[in-house]
């Protein structure tokens, strides 16, 4: 069965990605996840100067979902290219994944981390849980989206995805910001809210940070809808993500619009060997509906 | 499906408090945590942090937790009383195996003491909750006493190898000279108590004694089949404490070729196999999910194991 996908100029054997954030601090953990059949994987965000991160509890589960506040941990520019070095050994394309708290240090990351060993570039404008990025430094709206893009675009050739917030509304308009800007692609979503979960007999918000993104089934219904207006608004890809779970999930991502889909929360619930487990899923529905290749779904509620 | 509750913090009050010596503290809470030896749990101090920690005795009913005041987290804990609550999750990790006709040597630098006393403990059955080995299973309730393998077992053999700086610092010295079938062999820094030198100068000898023509001198886990064989006298070293030390006696195993159990410790984030913070060069896996406890042949394949591991940034730091 053809699991293949091609787009962006990035091509996959089979449409499963592994999430940034995700098992992607080291080289040697991407090799486990591609040799557990993920397509492809985006490593963990990389910001110019170390970054230690929040506190722990900085990750748990709820019903339904699951809540995170990370904070961007990593080990700075400088640590993370030798980290990041033979990308060949890991046997599937590596996406870069990069931040920064202005358009200048966005370019700084594009300019001086990203080597051809990468397949593309993921740059994250969306995370709702830490101080001077993402949502909460206001990089979610249309004008910020399009400047941050700008800036990238002009220092690297690498495939560039830009990974949007849920919260950005409406959030076809912050789509199209960033293919003005010169995007090749738009990674939809990162996780929602900020959320709280409050301990009711320690009386305290159980993530040090106190909030943090939601992701997980609960995500889902929220993602496939914001697929489904980037859509509407853009001609790039779309690179769907949040709450996959199963073969079902993936290819009603793909339905809405999504081209491939990351995985992360899905570590969780069904361990590393999820990979393998949803492309299995995507295959058995492909015979039993008679798909032949991917292609034919892509969009197809549209038809 | 995974069990939520096993991974959000569950509020426990301290039900006793002892002092190990004037660094350490155990901390005593009511509650069937369901644990096997080996295993660790994540302690939660709102608004501080929360940190992994090894599991020192669980009886079924009681579990307890021996800690080292080195931070601003176990300096909060050291100021509580009996009665004040902290968020718990787990128990996670793999196991030692607990196996009574093994002939246990167990070297424990520091630290180490507390979840190796803990396994002496279920395998000399001093409490009922020895289970044989194997992954914790949500659900799992302890056998029945009657079990014969378990109950009273005579042959269980342990040589427990303890080493510190100095006297003061050795931990439960007078807790494991109780357990039945067991020897203490005590090494200190300053030779003010036992042998002076370190804990794995011991090693070499013991295990030269324990071996002989009779035991195993392949690394093959498998019982033995039929027989004729005397099982006490198949060996397994056990470790934990200070990596440097285990790093020793997994090279000295290897030397003797004897089955090994080591006890490795990484930073650790989510504890649920998600984050990747605890996943070890080369083979990239989480030891919050394949560890900590992982045997010889495992541990000579985490090539990092004994040389460096990486801090909060994910940045490797040389041991």
């Amino acid at each position: 069965m053809n699991l293949s996908v091609s787009f962006a100029g990035i091509n996959l054997k089979n449409p499963t990605i592994l999430a940034s954030g995700i098992l992607g601090v080291s080289r040697a953990s991407l090799i486990n996840v591609t040799k557990n059949g993920a397509g492809a994987c985006v490593i963990k965000s990389i910001s110019r100067e170390p970054r230690a991160g929040h506190a722990a509890p900085n990750m748990h589960p709820i019903e339904g979902g699951f809540m995170n506040a990370v904070g961007y941990s990593n080990p700075g520019i400088d640590a993370a290219k030798k980290e990041f070095s033979n990308l060949k050994e890991v046997g599937a394309p590596v996406i870069a994944s990069i931040i920064g708290k202005t358009p200048e240090e966005f370019a700084y990351m594009a300019e001086n981390f990203l080597s051809d060993e990468f397949t593309a570039v993921e740059a994250v404008l969306s995370c709702p849980h830490t101080p001077g990025y993402g949502t909460l430094a206001g990089q979610g709206t249309p004008e910020a989206t399009e400047k941050i893009t700008r800036a990238i675009r002009e220092k690297t050739k690498l495939p560039l995805f830009i990974k949007v917030s849920p919260q950005s509304e409406p959030i076809g308009e912050i789509a199209k910001a960033a293919e003005a800007g010169g995007a090749d692609g738009i990674t939809a979503i990162n996780t929602m809210g900020p959320g709280m979960y409050i301990d009711i007999k320690l009386r305290a918000p159980v993530l040090h940070f106190g909030i943090g993104g939601v992701s997980g089934p609960a995500l889902r219904p929220i993602a496939v809808r914001c697929i489904s207006d980037i859509y509407k608004s853009v001609k790039i890809p779309i690179i769907g993500c949040g709450g996959v779970e199963s073969g079902r999930d993936a290819i009603e991502m793909m339905m809405a619009g999504a081209q491939a889909v990351e995985l992360g929360t899905a570590v969780y619930y069904r361990g590393v060997e999820v990979f393998q487990k949803i492309c299995e899923e995507i295959e058995q529905f492909m015979a039993e509906e008679k798909i032949n290749n991917l292609k034919e779904i892509i969009g197809v509620i549209y038809k | 499906m995974r069990n939520i509750t096993d991974h959000i913090p569950q509020a426990m009050a301290i039900s006793k408090i002892v002092d190990e010596n004037p660094f350490v503290k155990t901390f005593y809470f009511e509650h069937t945590l369901k644990s096997k030896p080996g295993q660790f749990v994540m302690l939660w101090i709102p608004g501080l942090d929360q940190k992994p920690f090894s599991i020192a005795y669980d009886d079924g009913n009681t579990f307890g937790l021996t800690i080292f005041k080195r931070g601003p987290a176990t300096e909060k804990l050291f100021g509580m009383k009996i009665g004040d609550r902290i968020g718990i999750s787990g128990p996670y990790g793999t196991t030692f195996t607990v196996n009574p006709k093994l002939h246990y040597i167990m070297v424990a630098g520091g630290y180490g003491a507390a979840p190796l006393g803990n396994l002496a403990e279920a395998l000399a059955n001093c409490h009922p909750r020895a289970m044989p080995t194997g992954r914790q299973e949500s659900g799992d309730l302890p056998r029945k006493i009657a079990d014969s393998r378990l109950h009273g077992n005579d042959n269980t053999r342990i040589d427990f190898l303890i080493g510190a700086r100095n006297k003061d610092l050795l931990l439960f010295q007078k807790r494991l000279e109780k357990i039945k079938n067991s020897t203490l062999h005590i090494a200190t820094d300053d030779g003010s108590e036992g042998h002076k030198g370190y804990v794995t100068d011991l090693l070499p000898v013991i295990l030269s004694e324990a071996k002989s023509p009779l035991t195993n001198g392949k690394s093959d886990p498998s019982p033995r089949s039929g027989g004729t064989q005397d099982d006490n006298s198949r060996v397994l070293v056990v470790t934990c404490g200070p990596e440097l030390m285990q790093k020793k006696v997994l090279d000295i195993c290897n030397k003797f070729d004897v089955d090994c159990e080591v006890s490795i410790e990484r930073y650790m984030k989510c504890g649920v196999g998600v984050c990747g913070q605890c996943a070890v060069d080369p083979l990239g896996i989480c030891l919050c999910q394949e560890g900590p406890v992982v045997k010889r042949e495992l541990a000579n394949r985490i090539k990092e194991f004994g040389k460096y591991h990486r801090d909060k940034s994910g940045a490797i730091v040389s041991l």
